[in-house]
């Protein structure tokens, strides 16, 4: 239908003898503007399809203006005008969790921030993790600086390295992807390789539940893996540990979130001996309460 | 068209514009001394400006509305700017001085004019420095209802747009006794800046509309899920929406009690300015028909509605005649629901109209994901079918309450049954990039190819398509005067319209401006080119051509309407005629002002005529 409305016009302007005569007369009750008549002349060949303009209708980057007000007067609010309209570059500062943990044993803490700075398709991309209990020696510290890449609408490649500021010193090469899947979850996923040449991999996912317009449950899971086993640093090879969580946020503003949540800890195969025999609880559950925000 | 049979004189020509300090503003000498209170508070609407010199003072102050404050830009000390009113057949002397600490500009909407003056930096000209001015001066060639703003960086959200008005040199086909601007707009105290970041960051930031558990929409869980699997959300509607936007008519809130006064029995001529940055407004005045007269400035054949939707940067002047004494609310609702702008058209002064309440937020549907033919048939709208009889109608003695109306359903097989929702997407791909043309550069940019776009002319406005009275769609538009000596195009185009809502990337044909600045779409001198935009997108984009007046290519035959600005309705196509006989570089954009600043925007370079040969 779509298609004989177009051709229809198109048909009709390009016999404008007919519409002078026909019109002269101003009889609109004569006028039919119905699809059959112009249906009647649907012999006429359609204009040709394309994007190229004619050879008269010049070349190069627009500059007409250059011969009114000067090239040297438009060349600087000329590039203002294109890096206005689309070069727009961010920084952004996400603190995901900020949290209290409370559990058996000592009550720890868990920081996991993220943040950028950038354009559309490339970005620097740094993260942050830690996690500890209050009065003993750090758990497990780590920065990322990543350069970030939009390989997708809605993923980004991610390749840099990983410092680690607990145990034995670790810097690892990352390589990695981030974005959102499919019913809008949150995917990290990271592949890691150290200065030791241990082999690991992150997975993150997280889903935003909107129970109201500011009440969220988030349910998170988190998977680490190892090609090895790194008994330095407790880790069997496999599946080292998986964590399930459960948040219930209240967006005060969409900026700044305190929440309420649980997430249990399973260290898996390897990992779970090591703990073991170091008389630790390879399965601890933590109460958390913390905040979420960004800026 | 016989002019005559509509072109009874106006008995009074001097309009009563709404909450003014009068007709003071005919001789403002403070202004054209060049002084400006700086920092000092922005009035709410407007003074009225003419003659053969016109100057425009951009400063920045303190401005409120409806109880919320915060910085704004105006224009000769008010938001909005003065009202601009012109003659036909006059020399236009509009110079511009910037009292702000930043570039400003002011491009004229809708006005033919040498490319020079349109005011675009950078494209147009070099923009006006701080204290620095700007004349623009040309031949007024046309009449109308128009508007301007700026076109630099974000000034437009905080307030720098006023009221063009172009008197006709001989007799206006339009008979009125009264006259009101009603210039749409929003005011926010966040800055733009700030909005773009949030729009950049966080999806769905500025709705508070979301889908959720404890919601009221009358969604399946299958099509819930649906919309999660696509990554996409129904209520996608305004990007930016109040509360964070208070909605205003001529810079009052609807807390601000605007009054817009009428005699009964007048032909009260209303002239609808969306002015807006961000948003799309449903019009309606109930009780009270309106008839619309004039679309973007250019005479259309009288059509009488009840409501329609009025999209960013778009103009429409209706009629209406109130005839017995009373208050009548007059609503601008967002297309959202999330907030209305409001005044009282009343002849006793101090009334206030009963303004209804908000009604219930509308959803995108498959036909809005691009997946139109395959719902109900995939025939476009016939929302205009009703009115096939204009073309012998007299106009003077239309009498629309004879017209059997029962018949018309806007729009109404655009509204996808919810069985048609509940079938699986299986068969249908949500960014299946084979389908555009090799012109479109595929990247993350692009989050949705419309599978098969519908032009959808006929489509009223989201959300208007099964209200139960009769709503204005592109297909009622039909040009007072006839183009008889129509030439066929000599070519056609196709340009697709973009984006990404996660990321808030928006483009033509997959490329940002910012990445196109040396290939501008060119055309030759009077060369006629049909352009078809094709929205990839699920939001309805208006979108803008500077300086040339493209005709809607809406089935109307020598009647086709010209316009400035066309909404494309998401995941369709609209199509429109354009003759490129205005030589120079031209703006063309989508006037959602976020959208243009992400990159949605190309130039249109018309080649000179001494160059055609």
């Amino acid at each position: 239908m779509k298609y004989i409305y177009t051709l229809a016009a198109a048909c009709f302007f390009s016999s404008p003898a007919m519409g002078q005569e026909s019109h002269s007369q101003m009889d609109h009750s004569q006028m039919d503007h119905g699809e059959k008549e112009q249906i009647d002349h649907s012999g006429h060949d359609m204009p040709p399809k394309t994007s190229v303009p004619p050879q008269n209708a010049g070349s190069g980057p627009p500059n007409a203006a250059d011969a009114i007000w000067g090239a040297d007067a438009m060349e600087a609010s000329r590039d203002a005008l294109y890096d206005e309209h689309g070069n727009m570059k961010l920084l952004w500062i996400q603190g995901d969790r900020l949290e209290y943990r409370a559990r058996q044993g000592e009550d720890g803490y868990l920081w996991d921030m993220q943040g950028y700075y950038g354009g559309d398709t490339d970005k620097f991309w740094f993260k942050s993790e830690g996690e500890g209990s209050f009065g003993e020696k750090i758990e497990q510290a780590e920065v990322q600086a990543l350069w970030s890449h939009a390989i997708g609408p809605f993923f980004d490649f991610q390749a840099g390295i990983r410092q680690d500021f607990h145990g034995p010193d670790r810097t690892h090469l990352v390589v990695g992807a981030q974005g959102v899947a499919p019913y809008h979850l949150e995917i990290d996923i990271a592949g890691f390789v150290s200065n030791k040449g241990d082999i690991t991999a992150r997975i993150e996912g997280e889903y935003d539940h909107r129970l109201t317009q500011r009440l969220i449950l988030q349910p998170r899971a988190e998977a680490n893996l190892s090609a090895q086993d790194i008994p330095e640093l407790g880790i069997g090879s496999g599946i080292d540990s998986i964590e399930a969580g459960l948040r219930l946020r209240y967006e005060i503003t969409p900026e700044f979130a305190p929440y309420l949540g649980i997430e249990q800890e399973w260290k898996i195969g390897g990992s779970r001996d090591f703990a073991i025999a170091d008389g630790e609880d390879p399965g601890i559950t933590n109460y958390v309460v913390g905040v979420r925000f960004w800026f | 068209m016989n002019k005559g049979k509509h072109s009874i004189s106006r008995r009074q020509m001097i309009g009563s514009l709404a909450a003014l300090s009068a007709m003071s503003g005919l001789s403002m000498p403070a202004w054209s001394k060049g002084r400006m209170n700086r920092g000092g508070a922005l009035k709410k609407g407007f003074d009225a400006l003419s003659g053969p010199d016109v100057h425009l003072h951009i400063g920045e102050g303190h401005f409120s509305a409806s109880g919320r404050s915060g910085h704004g830009i105006g224009l000769n000390g008010t938001i909005p700017g003065p009202l601009i009113r012109l003659r036909e057949g006059q020399q236009a002397k509009l110079m511009v001085h910037n009292m702000l600490k930043e570039d400003s500009s002011v491009h004229w909407h809708g006005l033919l004019l040498p490319f020079q003056f349109d005011g675009v930096p950078g494209l147009s000209f070099p923009g006006i420095k701080p204290r620095g001015h700007f004349t623009a001066e040309f031949d007024v060639r046309q009449s109308g209802t128009y508007w301007y703003h700026s076109h630099s960086g974000l000034q437009e959200q905080m307030g720098h747009y006023g009221p063009i008005i172009i008197d006709p040199a001989g007799k206006d086909p339009v008979e009125y006794d009264r006259e009101h601007v009603i210039l749409l707009s929003e005011f926010t105290p966040m800055h733009p800046h700030q909005i773009m970041k949030k729009l950049k960051v966080s999806e769905g930031y500025f709705s508070q509309q979301k889908t959720a558990t404890f919601d009221r929409y009358d969604m399946s869980g299958e099509e819930r899920r649906m919309w999660g699997r696509m990554r996409m959300m129904p209520t996608d509607i305004a990007d930016v929406s109040a509360p964070t936007y208070t909605y205003m008519i001529n810079g009052h809130g609807p807390e601000d009690g605007l009054e817009l006064p009428f005699e009964p029995g007048e032909r009260v001529r209303l002239r609808f300015i969306n002015g807006s940055a961000m948003t799309f407004f449903n019009i309606r005045i109930p009780g009270l028909p309106m008839t619309v007269v004039q679309a973007d400035g250019q005479n259309v054949r009288p059509t009488e509605v009840d409501e329609f939707q009025i999209g960013t940067a778009e103009t429409y002047d209706v009629i209406i005649k109130p005839k017995q004494s009373g208050a009548f609310a007059l609503v601008a609702e967002s297309m959202d629901r999330s907030g209305m702008g409001t005044a009282t058209l009343t002849d006793q002064a101090g009334r206030r109209a009963n303004f209804p309440e908000l009604r219930d937020p509308p959803l995108l549907s498959m036909v809005d994901m691009g997946h139109g033919g395959m719902v109900e048939g995939g025939h476009e709208g016939h929302g205009g079918g009703g009115h096939s009889g204009h073309d012998d109608m007299d106009n003077t003695k239309m009498d629309h309450s004879k017209m059997d109306h029962s018949g018309m359903k806007p729009g109404v097989m655009e509204k996808p049954a919810p069985a048609a929702m509940d079938h699986d997407m299986g068969g249908m791909k949500m960014r299946d990039t084979s389908l555009l043309p090799e012109t479109v550069e595929v990247g993350p940019g692009i989050d949705m190819v419309a599978m098969n776009p519908q032009d959808r002319m006929g489509y009223p406005g989201l959300g208007l398509d099964n209200v139960p009275h009769r709503v204005l769609n592109y297909k009622m538009l039909r040009s007072l005067e006839m183009d008889h000596g129509k030439r066929p195009p000599d070519r056609e185009m196709e340009l697709h319209l973009t984006g990404n809502m996660e990321r808030y990337m928006w483009s033509f044909d997959g490329k940002k401006y910012s990445a196109v600045s040396d290939s501008p779409l060119r055309f030759s001198y009077d060369e006629k080119v049909r352009v078809k935009l094709v929205n990839d997108t699920m939001m309805a984009h208006p979108i803008h051509l500077h300086g040339i007046f493209f005709e809607l290519v809406n089935g109307a035959g020598h009647a086709q309407p010209k316009k400035h600005t066309v909404i494309v309705q998401p995941g369709s196509s609209a199509t429109f005629d354009a003759t490129f006989n205005e030589p120079g570089d031209w703006a063309f954009h989508c006037h959602l002002l976020y959208h243009m600043h992400a990159g949605m925007m190309q130039t249109v370079s018309v080649a000179f005529p001494e160059k055609a040969g």
